[in-house]
């Protein structure tokens, strides 16, 4: 979630002053309000929306949602200067193989204006970069920097210059293994043959994205006026439009975009701000939104979002990256029309309702247990593993549990049975008064092995994910408990058989459990549970417990 | 003159209805209550003291009794006091050890009486203010005659007699306890809660009376019934009025009961229940819903992953969904990657009920839409665990395949629905979820708080979406907000562990869900 900080004088004096009403307009752009004080705005930016990330370019796009703008804004862009040259080496293709740069001049920088552009690129850095992946950007001081640039890779060893925040002269490997940026990133190139770099005509080293820039020619201060900058990663399309956002940004704060020979096989040219065009069918627009909009009005709310309206087709504001079909300007067409405006309607379909069947007859078996005077419990399917193996006395190799990856919590394992979720309830609520009846009814999971193929015969885990009811009374005996799940299986006309057991759960005593059968199935055990578990689990209250697999019997019942 | 009656009479049926009334302790009490004390009427009626104070508290309800609780300052023995009791007062060794020697040097008395610096110095002090003994260079002449010394001193004599009450002390002893209250943990004062009671004039009447309850009924019993004896009798009346132990009965979950109120409402509004299994491949969860696969939702620090994977069955539909990323469908651009079907083959347990919905598309038959479907379940998040966050939450999902769909029908199911929750205004807001276009946020307006409550997304499926699992561009309108908010909100919980803390007390207390 990205949520940007804008100066709240500055908005009020450019774009209006915040009381209920522009507040409400913003979050029906559809950048929610996070928080709001004296000195600062807090907005959050879906990620769709990169082209938002900056004051700058938020300000361009709200005015023309209010209607203080109108259409596409057109920024002058001049042509590349002779040496304003990047030449892309053909030994970046196997570690970073695009960039997409510009030059901007004439910049008048504060200290708003450098937080800003420095916010803008760590927030695509954070979101459509994916941490730097796909798109790393650096933006440098031109005065310092000897045209044209060379994109290119080299040998880790051989690359050194003094990074950003440090003093000394460093190699790649050093950067990666001692820079606090260099670890942070350190997955992105780690395992590279060579590192890629920035380079100027004097063999200055400006950067080694998506790492660290230089420290002599990476750092844009209140004094710098022109800058280059470069967006690089794996999609040339994206890092375009990336480039796009940042300069447009950067005129928007009244710099000059300059363009850039790109030199690859095939020459580029960046930016490029000749808009993209989709189609649009007045009947798709009023079809999908239920409304009857002609197209005068569509080409008033298509400009209020930034583009422009020529006869069915959009031109689609260059730095906008989440336009990928008509729906998606149908749906700025419907911010523009502003969602409070829709009309809510039911329309007239037939079809009758229908509950999952044996979802009600969960509903009911639960029903019966509360007529009993049970409480129906409702417990995480995740759970801990000491809970469900070592208090319960099961020792269980680790491997063969079912744990989730990198869990943030404790509770990293699917539960397997719910009997110890019952017994955890139970003695976390020794303060309570007795008798204590509880119930659940809930998914518990297990691993089989499927032998797999027919010649060579592999095997597969396969997770089971069954329906399963637990039954505890405290205090409570084996006769009890029993009395219970006999009502229980009376109450729904069917009949279980109750075996002695050689194989029931070592948590019961021995003599005092019982297998339970169902149609000729073992579905579960009932008993009473042994104290030496209720001492692992504090409890000083006898405890009778059952707990059945009951598929087989909402099935029977279906 | 008929006031008076009235009076009397009035007085008689309430002199009835208190002997009536009276318990069985209660009377058993009652002859015993002259004796004022607590620990005596325990004693004498053979009853414990709480049974006895709770008889007391009753009697005193019934106008029989006034109990006075006072606080009364007691005057007992402090540690050092215990000691002294036993082996003498300082000043009585020393005293003890000059009638032997009748003279002798201080140092050699600090010696022999074995006396700590501060005792031995008060006990000098004392006996010389009695005039029993005399120092003289040094030395301690005894002057005191045989009478004086076997006599109790008056400290002797206070110590003896604790404890005592503070308030009832002669100047005498008042003057005592000064002295020695300057010393070391002789003596100390501790309050004291004390009950007393005594009888009103209504309870010296009800005295009077004969309170054998031989002719009361207490508990009726079948005996009772078998042989008619409670005929002629009368029934002991009972303070109707008073607190009884609470009771508590067999409940569903609360969250249950929300669950299974919102499934009856979607079933009358025509849908009809979905149900699939918790753990899914990231092919449902994600890939058919157009959600790339570098999606930052797509990695461990947000989603749960099993370690263990999934062929996917469908291999027509997995090269639609695939050609759907790569390059779009129905003129779009699609994500404008490389799709692997490695990555949609990992399990995870389900981020949202929405891979329920994809599911149901693949399988829907074209010939029977329009059709609605629900689903209420869990699903899961990599969090941690705090008052705002968990790892699992229950969200209601719902999808409406019908090819005259469109947004303000979206918006019509939802305001509905939302209504029959118990939510009279509803906002929508625009938001943004990859398989959803237009995209809808729904806030409904909590009075009571004056806020608006975030519950969660909705939108219109996209073609990208669509396509690939209906085979034709067709509006399905889709929502999955989070059903918890809500609850939390009903049932005035703010803390998000609190819904599955099954804490029984809490679940016993809570009340039901009454919409």
């Amino acid at each position: 979630m990205a949520i940007v900080t804008f100066n709240r004088d500055l908005f009020e004096k450019e774009i209006g002053k915040l009381d209920e009403n522009l507040q409400n307009k913003i979050a029906m752009f559809g950048t929610p309000i996070e928080k709001i004080d004296e000195k600062e705005i807090h907005l959050e930016i879906f990620p769709n929306r990169p082209d938002l990330l900056s004051y700058y370019n938020f300000r361009r796009a709200f005015l023309s949602f209010l209607g203080k703008a109108k259409g596409l804004k057109k920024y002058k862009i001049k042509k590349p200067e002779s040496n304003f040259e990047v030449i892309i080496d053909s030994s970046v293709k196997d570690v970073r193989p695009f960039t997409a740069c510009a030059i901007v001049k004439n910049l008048d920088f504060d200290e708003e204006k450098i937080k800003d552009i420095i916010e803008l690129q760590e927030k695509i850095h954070f979101t459509v970069g994916r941490k730097r992946k796909k798109v790393a950007i650096g933006i440098y001081p031109l005065e310092k920097i000897k045209l044209p640039i060379t994109f290119k890779a080299l040998e880790p060893d051989k690359i050194k210059f003094v990074p950003l925040d440090f003093d000394k002269e460093m190699s790649g490997l050093e950067i990666l293994q001692r820079h606090p940026k260099g670890r942070e990133f350190s997955e992105l190139l780690a395992g590279k043959v060579k590192f890629p770099i920035f380079v100027d005509s004097a063999g200055e080293i400006l950067s080694m994205p998506p790492i660290i820039n230089s420290k002599k020619t990476g750092k844009i201060t209140t004094e710098t006026k022109d800058v280059f900058v470069e967006c690089s990663g794996f999609d040339f399309d994206l890092l375009k439009s990336c480039l796009n956002i940042l300069v447009s940004s950067l005129a928007e704060m009244g710099g000059q975009i300059y363009q850039m020979k790109l030199k690859y096989k095939k020459p580029e040219i960046t930016p490029n701000f000749t808009p993209k065009k989709i189609k649009i069918s007045l009947k798709n627009v009023n079809f999908l939104l239920g409304l009857n909009l002609n197209e005068k009005q569509i080409k008033i709310l298509v400009e209020k979002m930034g583009h422009d309206y020529k006869k069915n087709f959009v031109e689609i504001a260059p730095w906008r990256i989440d336009i990928l079909h008509e729906v998606d300007i149908i749906e700025d067409i419907a911010i523009a029309y502003g969602y409070e405006n829709f009309v809510p309607e039911i329309p007239k379909i037939d079809g009758f309702g229908e509950e999952d069947k044996k979802e009600s007859l969960k509903e009911k078996i639960s029903n019966i247990l509360v007529g009993l005077g049970f409480l129906e419990v409702c417990s995480f399917h995740l759970t801990r593993q000491n809970d469900q193996f070592g208090k319960m006395g099961i020792q269980k190799k680790f491997n063969d549990s079912l744990k989730v990856v990198s869990a943030k919590t404790e509770y990293s394992i699917l539960r397997e049975n719910l009997s110890h979720i019952l017994l955890r309830i139970l003695s976390e609520n020794v303060d309570a008064e007795y008798p204590q009846k509880i119930f659940e009814i809930g998914k518990i999971f297990k691993i089989v092995k499927e032998k797999e193929g027919f010649f060579i015969k592999s095997e597969r885990k396969k997770i089971l994910e069954e329906e399963s009811l637990c039954i505890a009374l405290s205090p409570g005996n084996y006769t009890e408990i029993r009395r219970v799940l006999e009502y229980l299986f009376n109450s729904i006309d069917k009949k279980i058989e109750i075996k002695e057991s050689e194989k029931a759960p070592n948590y019961f005593i021995e003599g005092r459990v019982a297998e339970i059968f169902f149609e000729g199935k073992s579905i579960g055990y009932m008993g009473e549970v042994h104290p030496k578990i209720l001492e692992n689990w504090k409890i000083r209250m006898p405890v009778a417990i059952a707990e059945i697999n009951i598929n087989y019997v909402l099935e029977s019942l279906l | 003159m008929s006031e008076t009656k009235n009076g009397n009479k009035n007085e008689d049926k309430k002199l009835k209805k208190v002997l009536e009334s009276l318990s069985p302790n209660e009377r058993r009490i009652l002859p015993h209550l002259t004796l004022g004390k607590v620990t005596e009427i325990c004693k004498r009626s053979n009853l414990d003291k709480v049974s006895v104070l709770r008889a007391i508290d009753y009697l005193s309800n019934k106008g029989i009794i006034k109990i006075s609780r006072k606080t009364e300052k007691i005057v007992s023995l402090d540690t050092n006091g215990i000691f002294y009791r036993k082996k003498g007062l300082p000043e009585r060794r020393l005293l003890d050890l000059l009638n032997e020697k009748r003279i002798i040097s201080i140092d050699d008395a600090k010696k022999e009486t074995n006396l700590l610096e501060d005792e031995f110095e008060a006990s000098l002090g004392i006996l010389k203010r009695k005039n029993f003994i005399e120092i003289k260079k040094g030395k301690i002449f005894l002057i005191a005659n045989k009478e004086e010394i076997a006599k109790k001193t008056e400290e002797e004599i206070f110590l003896e007699n604790l404890p005592l009450n503070y308030d009832s002390l002669s100047d005498e002893q008042t003057r005592v306890l000064k002295a020695l209250q300057k010393r070391k943990k002789i003596v100390s004062i501790k309050e004291a809660k004390k009950v007393e009671i005594e009888l009103t004039d209504f309870g010296k009447k009800v005295l009077m009376y004969n309170v054998k309850d031989k002719n009361l009924i207490e508990q009726i019993t079948p005996e009772i019934l078998k042989n008619s004896s409670w005929k002629g009798k009368n029934f002991r009346r009972y303070e109707v009025e008073l607190p009884v132990p609470k009771i508590y009965g067999g409940k569903r979950h609360f969250v249950s009961q929300a669950t299974d109120y919102a499934r009856k409402i979607w079933t009358q509004m025509g849908f009809k229940e979905m149900k699939g299994d918790l753990i899914v491949s990231s092919f449902w969860n994600f890939d058919a819903l157009f959600t790339p696969q570098d999606h930052s939702v797509r990695e461990m620090q947000d989603t749960f992953f099993l370690n263990l994977e999934e062929e996917i069955e469908d291999k027509k539909l997995l090269e639609k969904v695939k050609e759907s990323h790569e390059k779009g469908v129905d003129g779009g651009s699609g994500w404008k990657y490389l799709w692997k079907e490695e990555e949609a083959k990992k399990l995870i347990l389900r981020t949202h009920t929405t891979c329920l919905s994809a599911q149901t598309l693949s399988k829907i038959n074209k010939e029977d839409l329009p059709q609605k479907f629900f689903a209420i379940g869990k699903c899961f998040r990599n969090e941690t665990l705090d008052w705002s966050h968990g790892f699992e939450f229950n969200q209601t999902e719902g999808i409406v395949v019908d090819r005259n769909a469109n947004f303000r029908h979206l918006l019509g199911y939802l305001k509905e629905f939302f209504r029959k929750m118990g939510f009279e205004k509803i906002r929508f807001r625009p938001s943004y979820f990859p398989y959803t276009e237009p995209s809808v946020e729904i806030d409904v307006w909590v009075p009571e708080k004056k806020v608006w409550l975030e519950l969660g997304g909705a939108g219109i499926f996209r073609p990208e979406v669509v396509i690939p699992l209906l085979g034709e561009k067709i509006t399905v309108l889709a929502w999955g907000p989070g059903f918890d908010r809500m609850l939390m909100n009903y049932y005035n919980i703010k803390d998000l562990r609190e819904l599955y803390k099954n804490n029984i007390n809490q679940l016993r207390k809570i009340k039901f869900w009454l919409k």
